[in-house]
Parts: C-alpha cells; structure tokens; sequence
C-alpha cells in the first residue's frame, strides 16, 4: 500500500543577508537572495528518508506563494519528490499564519480525499517571521493529531514513534497516522539533489513539471477567510532594537588583562 | 550570442557551491598535508551524479551537458584543486572515449558502472620517456590468441592504487609509429598490473599519482578499444575535452585564490587603511578579475563548440593555455596581497599557489597547447 507523505514548504529570505528598512520598518527584500526554508529541508529528507526504506511511498511537496516559489519546489523535486504543486493566486496575498494554513489544508484536503495522506510534514518554524503556528494550524483545521519538534522519527505502520525536543530533554510520543509532524533541524542532515533530477526537473521540459493551483482549484476556500481580510494579525512594525549597551576594550599585557576579565565577569556573576 | 547560462546549469552551480562548501572545503587542507586520496569524496561525487553529469542517461548517468560539468568542476576547484582532479577524471579522461569509440558490450560493461559511479577510471598515456611527445611510447601489446600481452609501463598516472580501471596507450605494430599505436580498457586488478612509486608531491597532493607497471598482463581481445592502430588519435581527442575541464579547474583555483584576496584585503589594515584602499593593490585585483573572466570565456566557448559538435581542439588547448596561466598569476598574486601570512599554511591561499602550478603541466604542458594552437592557426597554406 502506497504511503502519502505531503511536506509544506516556504521560500523565504536568505535571513543573513536581511536588513530592516528603518524608515518603513519593512524587511527590504530587494535583491536578497531567496532560500528553501531550513527546517523545511529537514522535513523534505525525512520523507525522503521514509522513500528510500519503504517500496512505495508517494512524496507530494506543496508551497504556497508567488510564482518564484516554483525555485523551491523544483529544489525538492530535484531532491527526489514525486509531486510538486505551487498554491498561487493573488487572492491569497497578504496571508497571516491562520489564512496560510487555512489555504494549504484546504490544499491538502483536496489531495488527502483523493489520495489519502498519511502524514503532513511541515518544518518546526520560517526563519522570515519565526512564529512555528503554520504546522499546528494545519493540524487543527484537518482535525489531526500533530507533533512538533520532531527530532527523531520511527513510523510503524498504524503510527508514528517520536522523539520530540525539549528545552533539556526530549518526549517520547506515539500517534496514530495520520498526523501532522514539525520538523527541527537536529532531526536530520538534509540531502543534496542528484544531478540527474536537475535535468529532469530544471529547464524547458521537465519530465515532473510543477503543478499550479489557484484559488479556482479550491472550491471549498472560504474566501473570506484567505488573504490580507482574511488575516486576523497584522504585523504593525518591525525594527532592530537599539543596542544601549557598549562593549569594553581591555588594553595591555595579556596576563594583566585576562585578570581583568576573570574579575569583571566574576562580579557579573558569569563566572 | 547567448551568454547566459541555462536554469540547469544554474541550478548544478548553486548545489555544487553549497556541496563544496559543506563537504569539501573542510577537507582542502587536511589531504593536502596528509596526502590522503578524497575517496569518500569520491564516493559522495559518484553517488550524486556528479562524476557523471555529461554522460548519458542511457548509461546511468546524469545525461547534462558538458558545460554543467565544467562548472561543477569550477566549484569545486575553488576550494580543492585535489577533489578536481578527481572528478576531472573520470567522465573525460575515461568515460568519454568509452563512449565515442567503444563497443555496446565495452559501453555496458565499462562505461554503465562509471555512469552510475560504481567504479572510477583513469587514462594512462604518459612514460617515462614519452611525456610531450607521447609517440615515444615503449608500451608493447601483442596480440596472442583471443587476447594481448602487454608489457611496460607508464608514469604520473592520475588515479594510481585508487582507480578501478585505466585506458591505456601502447604500441601494436612498432613500424607504424604513431599510426601503431592502440588503446585498451584495462581492469586495474588485471594480474600482472602492478602499481609502482606513488609520488610525493607539490600541488594536488591528495590525488594518487603514480607508476604504472604492466608485467606480461593479459588482456582479452574485445578491451581493444576502437581499432588497433586507433589508439593515438583517441588519445589526442580524449585529451581535447580533457583540457576544457583543466581550464575549468584552473579558473576554479584562480577564482577561489581571488575570493580569499578579496576577503582579506578588506580586513588587513596597514598604514591605517584598509588594504583594498590602496590603489596599488586595486590594479592587482583589476588584473586578476579581467584574467579570470577571460580564461572562463574562454573554456566556455569550446565547451559550447564541443557540445555543439564542432571543432574545438584549438579553443581547449587555447582555454587551458590560457587558464593555466591565470590560475599561476593569480595566486601568486593572491598570496603576495596577503603579504607573509599569504605564505603560510594557516591561509588557503599558500596551497593554491602550489596548486596552481599542475594546470600548465598535465593533459599537455603550455608548450604543447601553443603547439596545438600554432598548428591550427598557421595553415599549411592559405
Ligand atoms: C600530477 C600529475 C598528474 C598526471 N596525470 C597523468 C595522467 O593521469 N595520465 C597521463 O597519461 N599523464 C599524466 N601526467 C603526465 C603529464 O601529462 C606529463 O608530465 C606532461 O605531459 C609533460 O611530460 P613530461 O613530464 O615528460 O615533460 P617533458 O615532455 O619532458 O617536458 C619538459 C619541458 O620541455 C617542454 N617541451 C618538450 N617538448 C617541447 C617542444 N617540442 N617544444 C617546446 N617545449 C617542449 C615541455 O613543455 C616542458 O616544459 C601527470 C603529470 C603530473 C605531474
């Protein structure tokens, strides 16, 4: 029997090249470049994983976002996904968290009616906005259990066994699949594409081209519920804090300042 | 006239700089000082595909093109000239001339496993007293029965005690001299081919080079590769990819030499600047930046006439020319921009330098690409 994994991927800004407009308070995207989300690789590879062990597993990659989010899909394509489809339509512009996984469980549920799914994989949190809701949103509005921070997966068949980590430690969960599981990056170390599949993916004809849905392919979005009106949080203003405190340079011989420093951080009580 | 590179070509860029700069930069400096071959390197290269990008599906590789190949070798060279080398090998130096000249049971039996990185192969030419002028070949095969006996041997052979299986160049009918000449497929674990003096070296030092010794070695009939008497040209065209893929590497050793430049100079300050404000040093870069972007020009045209089907001796033996001696200058000027630390091993620059050097040496020394290049351009008669 066919496993059907999907895994929600998101292009995002490459964040060590990020400033911050400090007059709009804006991310200024121009000219960043864009990167598959990290943890969404380490989703990506873990289904990848399950690919590779199982006979046949079907491996359905989903983003949601404009048209140049095609790139990462074709990434995880290239990865060795079997499908790829790009949620885009400007009607879902302006999404929050809750409108965006309003529109890829809708997504999903249209595959999961037609194919069944077996577990959702999403990446623990987007280094663009941090806020680690998407994963769990899905969960909530397909009604399935859902477990975050994945940090090592054994799948059983009827369910999943999960380590899942913690400040200093970790839990050990099961779930009945289907489930919704996040991804961290400890969980693994994800894989690079294989040359081939850049030739069959990349280019003029691809032999696996990515699919585009638009709201149309929806009929059961609510579209009241999608977009910038749909969106209950709106983000008011991003800014770098102001660093207040100054750094201190110690000058002179090398034992004489290493005392120093023993003494200082012994007042701060870092040592 | 397109410059731009396609989707894929971008695309096999992105994912070799991100695998160089994860699996293969932290190794640079150690196999350089141990002088260890990169075989999971190797390993990791072959199981992406990425040994074999030209080769085609067909045979279990890649099935991309040349100038992909190229590129990948360009990143990795930016960072390794030792994991260059290896990936250089295989598919040109071994896998093409199976392709071109081989039988459908030598392509299955040879050049799949290649294809699908099973095995690793290399290209044995080079003798002791047949370097440039590689007619001088005493390397005897004879045909006895349904197989050759051969006896010789061969130097500074890329892949020695590593590599799985060789093309070798030797003599079939002495009186023909060049015309005599012929090439086979050889397992390396054939009995009577012994690996010989594995050699110490300056550059590239993680790449196994070494002596080849072919002592009454049986080799079945069907490993003739091409037609006896064939084995000169395959040689010389087997050597006409292989020189894109030098200039590639060379224009990675030179570009990786340049980056390192640049970074340092905008850190190391001197007379209370930085050094990238001295306009003295700039002219450095300036001339350093013009080289690179022309040898790259360069070996991307003849990969594009290869890959086109046209003639490109001339343009490879131009492009490694010409990057070889860029990849020279211009980590030799790196090192000078990095002053007395530029000379120590502590900055990567130190062996790419010593790097550098092999470029104007092997497939061809730069005497024999201007050879090559003279021949071409001075036509008998107009
Ligand atoms: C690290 C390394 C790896 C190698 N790997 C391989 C390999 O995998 N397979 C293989 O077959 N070979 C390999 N070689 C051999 C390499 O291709 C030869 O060393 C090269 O072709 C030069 O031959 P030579 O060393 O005999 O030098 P020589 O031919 O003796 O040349 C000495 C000098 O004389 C110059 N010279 C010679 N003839 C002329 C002339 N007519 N006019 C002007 N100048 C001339 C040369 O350019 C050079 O400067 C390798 C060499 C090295 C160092």
């Amino acid at each position: 029997m066919t496993i059907n994994i999907a895994v929600c991927i998101k292009q995002v800004p490459n964040t060590n090249q990020v400033k911050i407009d400090k007059k709009t308070g804006t991310l200024i995207r121009k000219g960043i470049k864009t990167i598959c989300n990290p943890d969404d690789k380490n989703a990506m590879e873990e289904a990848l994983k399950l690919k590779d062990k199982y006979d046949d597993v079907k491996i359905t990659v989903i983003s949601m976002g404009p048209s140049q989010a095609t790139e990462i899909i074709k990434e995880a394509l290239a990865m060795g996904a079997d499908r790829g489809i790009l949620l885009s339509d400007r009607k879902f512009a302006g999404s929050d968290t809750l409108a965006t996984s309003t529109i890829l469980a809708t997504a999903l549920r249209k595959i999961q009616e037609k194919e069944g799914l077996d577990i959702i994989f999403c990446g623990r949190q987007a280094i663009d906005g941090d806020t680690a809701q998407v994963g769990p949103q899905i969960a909530q509005h397909l009604d399935l259990p859902i477990i975050s921070y994945v940090q090592e997966l054994k799948y059983l068949g009827e369910k999943v066994q999960v380590k899942r980590a913690l400040e200093n430690g970790y839990m050990q969960i099961e779930a009945q699949i289907p489930v919704v599981l996040t991804t961290i990056s400890d969980l693994n170390k994800p894989r690079y594409p294989h040359m081939r599949r850049i030739f069959d993916v990349f280019g003029k004809n691809p032999v696996i081209p990515v699919e585009t849905w638009t709201a149309d392919d929806l009929p059961d979005l609510d579209n009241t519920q999608i977009g910038l009106n749909g969106s209950p949080t709106r983000v008011i203003k991003t800014y770098t804090p102001d660093r207040t405190f100054k750094g201190e340079i110690l000058e002179g011989e090398t034992a004489h300042v290493a005392h120093i420093l023993i003494e200082s951080l012994k007042q701060k009580q870092i040592l | 006239m397109d410059f731009s590179l396609t989707e894929q070509e971008i695309m096999v860029q992105k994912v070799m700089r991100d695998f160089t700069e994860n699996e293969i930069e932290p190794i640079a400096a150690e196999i350089d000082e141990t002088e260890e071959f990169p075989q999971k390197t190797l390993e990791k290269m072959q199981k992406l595909g990425i040994s074999s990008l030209p080769l085609p599906k067909k045979y279990g590789g890649s099935g991309g093109n040349y100038l992909a190949y190229y590129l990948a070798i360009e990143e990795v060279a930016k960072k390794c000239a030792t994991s260059s080398v290896v990936l250089a090998g295989s598919a040109s130096l071994c896998g093409w001339p199976i392709l071109t000249f081989g039988t459908e049971v030598q392509k299955e039996k040879y050049l799949r496993p290649i294809a699908e990185g099973k095995i690793a192969g290399g290209f044995a030419l080079t003798e002791p007293g047949a370097g440039s002028d590689a007619s001088m070949q005493r390397t005897v095969a004879e045909l006895k029965g349904d197989h050759y006996i051969m006896n010789g041997s061969k130097c500074f052979i890329t892949g020695a005690g590593v590599f799985d299986v060789f093309i070798i160049i030797a003599m079939t009918d002495k009186s023909k001299k060049t015309r005599g000449l012929s090439a086979f497929i050889v397992d390396a674990n054939t009995p009577g081919f012994i690996i010989g003096k594995i050699e110490n070296k300056m550059g590239i030092r993680g790449s196994a080079t070494g002596e080849l010794i072919f002592q009454d070695m049986k080799i079945p009939k069907e490993n003739l590769l091409g037609k006896e008497g064939e084995g000169f040209h395959i040689a010389m065209k087997t050597l006409d990819g292989g020189r894109i893929a030098i200039a590639a590497q060379a224009v990675g050793i030179a570009q990786g030499a340049m980056d390192a430049a640049i970074q340092y100079i905008h850190e190391r300050v001197q007379f209370g600047r930085k050094l990238k404000d001295f306009q003295g040093l700039q002219w450095y870069i300036a001339e350093m930046e013009t080289e690179i972007n022309a040898a790259r020009n360069l070996y991307y045209h003849a990969a594009y006439l290869k890959e086109h089907g046209k003639p490109y001796s001339k343009e490879s033996a131009m492009a490694k020319f010409f990057a070889s001696k860029t990849a020279v200058f211009v980590t030799n000027k790196a090192v000078q921009l990095h002053g007395g630390y530029g000379y120590m091993k502590d900055y990567p620059v130190e062996r790419m330098m010593r790097d550098a050097k092999i470029t104007e040496i092997y497939e061809g020394t730069s005497e024999v690409q201007k050879m090559v290049i003279a021949a071409h351009t001075i036509k008998p008669k107009l």
